[in-house]
C-alpha cells in the first residue's frame, strides 16, 4: 500500500505545528491514493508524543529511539531518516519547510538519489498519472510553476508552515507503531551543541490571528510607527513586504511572502503593499484581507475582500483614532 | 594556511523581473544579472578568514558562458582561482544534478589538495531552495551547518570551527571538525572594502573552464535535465477571482470606510 510519509518536527517534546498542517493534507493525498497517512517520530524519550500525533491524523507511525537523536543534528538525522525510507519506500515524503526541516530535507533527497521541491504552496494528486503536482512560487515568486517527480520515489516536497490548515483533532485512536533500530554515535553526528542563546522577543507572525503590515507606500520607520501603534491597538502582529525590509525599514522577521513567512489570520490589513505574487503567497489564505493604496490597478485588491483607494496614513490615522474612541488601548 | 572552496551563483536580479502579462513569461531583457547576494556573503566571509588565517581561496560557479563574469568579480574578494562549470549538458539542472556537478568537481580539486571550509550561500534568489549547500555535504559526506550568522573561532590545530546558527527561535552555537560545509546568512560578513589594486586583478582574471568532458569525469546521466528528477510541468500566473468590495476615497467619506472595518473586526471577534 502507498504511503505519504511526514517528518515530525520535535524539539523537548514539543511538536511545530507544521507537522499537523502535513499530516492533514497528507491525509488528503492518501486517500487519493488509496494509501496511508505515516508520521516519522525520531528523537530521544519522544513515546509521549504518539498519542498526540494519532490524534492529529496519521494512520501510522514510524518510531525512532536514539541519544544521539536527542536534538536535530543533520548527519544522524538524514542517515536514520534515509535508512527507513529506503526500507519502506514511501510514495511521497514532505518535511516542514522550518530552519531544520530545510536543512534536512537536503541531505535526504541527496541519499535518495530523488527529487525535492522546496517551499510548496499547492499539493495534489494528478488523476490520471497519480503523480503528486507541487506548486511552488518561481523566480523570486514572480510567477507560480508545477513541479512533477514522474520517475524516482519518494516524491519530496518541504512545505511552509501555515500553507495548510491544522486538521480537526480526534481523541482516542491508536494506529499501527512500527519501531526502528539503528546504530549511532556521536562521533558520525559531527557537530556538537555548545549553547543556545533564545531570541529575546520573537515576532509571531505564522500564527498571529491579526497582522497588520506596509509596504514601500509607507515611505520609511516612520510609517511602521503608526502601524505599531495600530498592531498594538487590535492586539496583532507587524507585517511587511520584502521592498520594505530590504530599504531597511523593518526587520527581516517581519517580512511576509515567498521569502519571509507564510501567514493565514483572521484578518489582514495590508497598508501602502502593491501585491506582488512572492508577497501574495504568502498571505493570500489570510480570511479576511483589508487592502489600502493610491493605486487603483495595484494586484493587491485582486485578492482583497474589502480594497480601499487612497492615503493608507489618512486611513491608518483614522483607524487608530475610532479604536481610541471606542476604548481600545 | 586555510583551503577555502566558495560555490557561488550567477542569478539575475528578481527584484527587477517582470512578467509578459499576455503569455505569463518571464521577461528577459534588461534584466541585469548580479551574483546571488548570499554568495556574495560567503565570498566576503571567505575574504575575512584569509586575511586571519592565511589561505588559499577557490570560487567555482556553474552556469552559461556568461556566468564567468560573476567568477572575475569574486577576484575582488581575493579569490586566487576560478573555475567555471560550463556545458550544455549542465543545462537544465535541478538541484539533484547540480549538487551532483559540483561535489564531483569537488572531489576533483580535493585531490590536489583536501579543502578545509566550504562555504555556500544560504539559498539562492532565484530559486530560494536552499538545497543545494547540504546536498553537495550529503555527497561529500561531511557535515553541514546551515544558516550561519557568526564564525566564532577557528582552531586550525585542532581543526574545528565554532559557529552560530540563526534558526527560529534564537541562535544554536554549535562546534564542528573540519572539513565542514557552511550556508551563510546575510549578516555572517560585511562586504569588504576593495582595494583599486584587487579590482584591476578582477578585471584581467579568466576562469578555468570545466565542461562535460574533463577534466571531471563524469556519469552522463546525472547531469543536467537528464540527471534531474524534477521536471516543470506548468508555469502560470495565477488567476484570482474574488468578490472585492471597492472603496475610493475620492468618492466615498473616510467615516464611511472606517465604519466598514470596524464591523468586520467586530464580525471578527477582535472588538
Amino acid at each position: 500500500m502507498k504511503e505519504v510519509w511526514i517528518f515530525i518536527e520535535q524539539e523537548d517534546l514539543n511538536i511545530h505545528p507544521v507537522s499537523f498542517e502535513l499530516l492533514g493534507i497528507g491525509k488528503k493525498l492518501a486517500v487519493d491514493l488509496n494509501g496511508k497517512v505515516a508520521a516519522l517520530l525520531l528523537g530521544h524519550r519522544v513515546k509521549p508524543l504518539l498519542e498526540e500525533i494519532f490524534a492529529y491524523g496519521a494512520d501510522k507511525i514510524y518510531f525512532l529511539e536514539h541519544e544521539v537523536l536527542r536534538y536535530y543534528r543533520h548527519i544522524p538525522y538524514v542517515y536514520a531518516l534515509t535508512h527507513l525510507a529506503k526500507k519502506y519506500r514511501p510514495e511521497i515524503f514532505l518535511i516542514g519547510a522550518t530552519s531544520l526541516g530545510r536543512d534536512l530535507a537536503g541531505g535526504v533527497a541527496t541519499h535518495l538519489e530523488t527529487g525535492l521541491t522546496a517551499d510548496v504552496t499547492e499539493l495534489s494528486i494528478d488523476p490520471d498519472t497519480k503523480n503528486l503536482l507541487m506548486t511552488r512560487p518561481a523566480y523570486g515568486g514572480n510567477i507560480m510553476a508545477t513541479i512533477i517527480c514522474p520517475k524516482h520515489r519518494p516524491q519530496m516536497a518541504t512545505v511552509r508552515p501555515r500553507v495548510f490548515p491544522i486538521p480537526e483533532k480526534r481523541e482516542g485512536y491508536l494506529g499501527e507503531v512500527v519501531e526502528e533500530k539503528i546504530e549511532l554515535s556521536e562521533e558520525m553526528a559531527g557537530v556538537e551543541r555548545l549553547g543556545f542563546l533564545p531570541k529575546e522577543k520573537t515576532v509571531n507572525l505564522e500564527y498571529a490571528e491579526v497582522i497588520v503590515a506596509g509596504g514601500r507606500g509607507i515611505g520609511g520607520k516612520d510609517g511602521f510607527e503608526i502601524l505599531r501603534e495600530l498592531t498594538r491597538l487590535l492586539k496583532g502582529e507587524v507585517g511587511a513586504s520584502r521592498l520594505a525590509v530590504e530599504a531597511g525599514w523593518i526587520s527581516y522577521e517581519h517580512q511576509v511572502g515567498q521569502t519571509g513567512k507564510t501567514v493565514r489570520p483572521k484578518v489582514y490589513l495590508a497598508f501602502g503593499i502593491s501585491g506582488a505574487i512572492q508577497h501574495r503567497a504568502g498571505m493570500q489564505n489570510s480570511d479576511y484581507i483589508i487592502a489600502v493604496n493610491t493605486d487603483p490597478e495595484a494586484p493587491i485588491f485582486k485578492i482583497a475582500d474589502l480594497g480601499i483607494i487612497g492615503d493608507w496614513k489618512e486611513v491608518a490615522l483614522a483607524l487608530i483614532k475610532a479604536l481610541k474612541d471606542r476604548g481600545a488601548s | 594556511m586555510l583551503n577555502i572552496l566558495v560555490s557561488i551563483k550567477q542569478v539575475p536580479d528578481t527584484t527587477n523581473i517582470r512578467i509578459n502579462p499576455e503569455t505569463g513569461t518571464l521577461i528577459r531583457e534588461g534584466v541585469p544579472s548580479i551574483i546571488n547576494p548570499y554568495d556574495v556573503v560567503a565570498l566576503s566571509a571567505a575574504y575575512y578568514l584569509k586575511i586571519k588565517y592565511g589561505g588559499f581561496i577557490t570560487a567555482i560557479s556553474m552556469g552559461p558562458p556568461q556566468a564567468k563574469l560573476a567568477l572575475k568579480e569574486a577576484v575582488e574578494f581575493g579569490v586566487d582561482r576560478i573555475i567555471l562549470l560550463s556545458d550544455r549538458k549542465f543545462a537544465g539542472a535541478d538541484t539533484l544534478a547540480t549538487s551532483y556537478t559540483l561535489a564531483e568537481t569537488i572531489k576533483y580539486l580535493n585531490e590536489e589538495r583536501p579543502f578545509d571550509l566550504y562555504l555556500f550561500g544560504k539559498q539562492a534568489i532565484d530559486g530560494d531552495t536552499g538545497q543545494v549547500g547540504p546536498g553537495v555535504a550529503a555527497r561529500l559526506n561531511i557535515p553541514v551547518i546551515t544558516y550561519v550568522s557568526k564564525i566564532e573561532d577557528l582552531d586550525l590545530n585542532n581543526r574545528t570551527i565554532i559557529v552560530h546558527r540563526k534558526i527560529e527561535k534564537g541562535t544554536e552555537i554549535l562546534k564542528a571538525k573540519l572539513p565542514v560545509l557552511l550556508t551563510c546568512e546575510k549578516d555572517l560578513a560585511k562586504l569588504p572594502f576593495v582595494p583599486f589594486s584587487e579590482i584591476m586583478k578582477a578585471v584581467r582574471a579568466e576562469p578555468e573552464i570545466f565542461t562535460a568532458e574533463g577534466p571531471v569525469k563524469f556519469e552522463r546521466e546525472k547531469l543536467g535535465l537528464k540527471g534531474s528528477p524534477t521536471q516543470v510541468k506548468k508555469v502560470f500566473t495565477p488567476e484570482i477571482k474574488k468578490d472585492t468590495i471597492l472603496y475610493d476615497l475620492n468618492s466615498t467619506p473616510l467615516e464611511v470606510v472606517i465604519e466598514k472595518i470596524i464591523q468586520i473586526l467586530k464580525e471578527k471577534k477582535f472588538l
